[in-house]
């Protein structure tokens, strides 16, 4: 069951994420250097940050997966890919028209930090083709656990080479060194992060109740109608009969 | 009231971050809509189901 408390868990997304946005727009202050341009921050880095955290939530799914042999395991990494992959979509819209605002250009190719982003999400693109490549179950779930492991021990090498490079120009917002978000500003982003992991936890309750309630359906269709198996061929796990 | 409303002007770039926050909000609606399609599939087959399951019951 992964319906329960999904009501108030929606409800918590609603109010801190709209919360979140209200304090990036009327509490925090415009920046200095950016002016009232720089709102875009408070949306585009907890989608990238949760984004992120979301692959390396598929490659700890897919370890317990490879672990237990149990397909929910499978089914919970998929959907964690899944989710990170339409976050990363937005991280790479926005952080265009950001870039397009405040550089003049839609994309910078010599900017590690974007060109790294765009290397994990096109890495990850590939994740659904590669299952779908693949016939046998059994081996589609365990090539692609495999799969999300290594891309996901990619994600924090990839931020970790990013963050050494010397010749960045990507603005740091936790720097110390030049002091950082201002304190208003810091209390707007961390309640936008907190309602866009919260959004990202709600959105994959909803998909795994709805890939469950799938499960149970073909179950009960196999127990009323006989053993026909209707199953399309698909990139998506699908669970044991319940 | 309203001339303290239409006195208030959005800086020249604001085009950008409200397209931006537009971004984020056509996603979630994407996402509702295929979520919206899905239930309206489990429904169907569920009346299905029942049916089935009430032709098993006469016969």
């Amino acid at each position: 069951m992964y319906g329960s408390r999904l009501r108030a868990l929606s409800i918590a997304t609603v109010i801190t994420l709209s919360g979140g946005f209200a304090l990036a727009a009327f509490y925090a202050p415009e920046d200095a250097d950016q002016g009232f341009m720089q709102k875009i921050l408070y949306l585009h880095v907890p989608m990238a940050i949760v984004a992120l955290c979301g692959f390396v939530f598929g490659a700890v799914c897919a370890i317990q997966h490879l672990r237990t042999g149990s397909s929910r395991w499978d089914l919970r990494s998929y959907v964690a890919i899944h989710l990170s992959l339409i976050l990363g979509a937005g991280v790479l819209i926005t952080g265009s028209i950001w870039a397009r605002a405040s550089w003049g250009h839609w994309w910078v190719w010599d900017e590690p930090t974007l060109v790294s982003f765009l290397i994990v999400f096109l890495l990850y693109a590939t994740y659904q083709p590669l299952r779908f490549s693949i016939e046998d179950r059994d081996k589609q779930a365990r090539y692609a656990s495999v799969f999300a492991i290594t891309a996901g021990a990619f994600v924090p090498l990839n931020f970790l080479a990013v963050r050494l490079a010397q010749a960045y120009t990507h603005p740091r917002i936790f720097a110390t060194a030049s002091g950082g978000l201002e304190p208003r500003m810091r209390v707007a982003f961390y309640v936008c992060l907190l309602g866009m992991a919260l959004l990202y936890v709600t959105l994959w309750k909803y998909e795994m109740t709805s890939k469950n309630t799938s499960a149970q359906l073909k179950a009960l269709r196999r127990r009323l109608a006989g053993d026909e198996d209707g199953s399309r061929r698909s990139a998506a796990p699908t669970l044991e009969s319940a | 009231m309203l001339i303290a409303a239409s006195d208030v002007t959005l800086p020249d770039n604001s085009g950008y971050v409200v397209a931006a926050y537009l971004v984020f909000l056509a996603l979630l609606l994407i996402y509702v809509a295929i979520m919206a399609t899905k239930l309206s599939r489990f429904e169907r087959e569920l009346v299905e189901l029942n049916k089935l399951a009430e032709e098993r019951e006469v016969a």
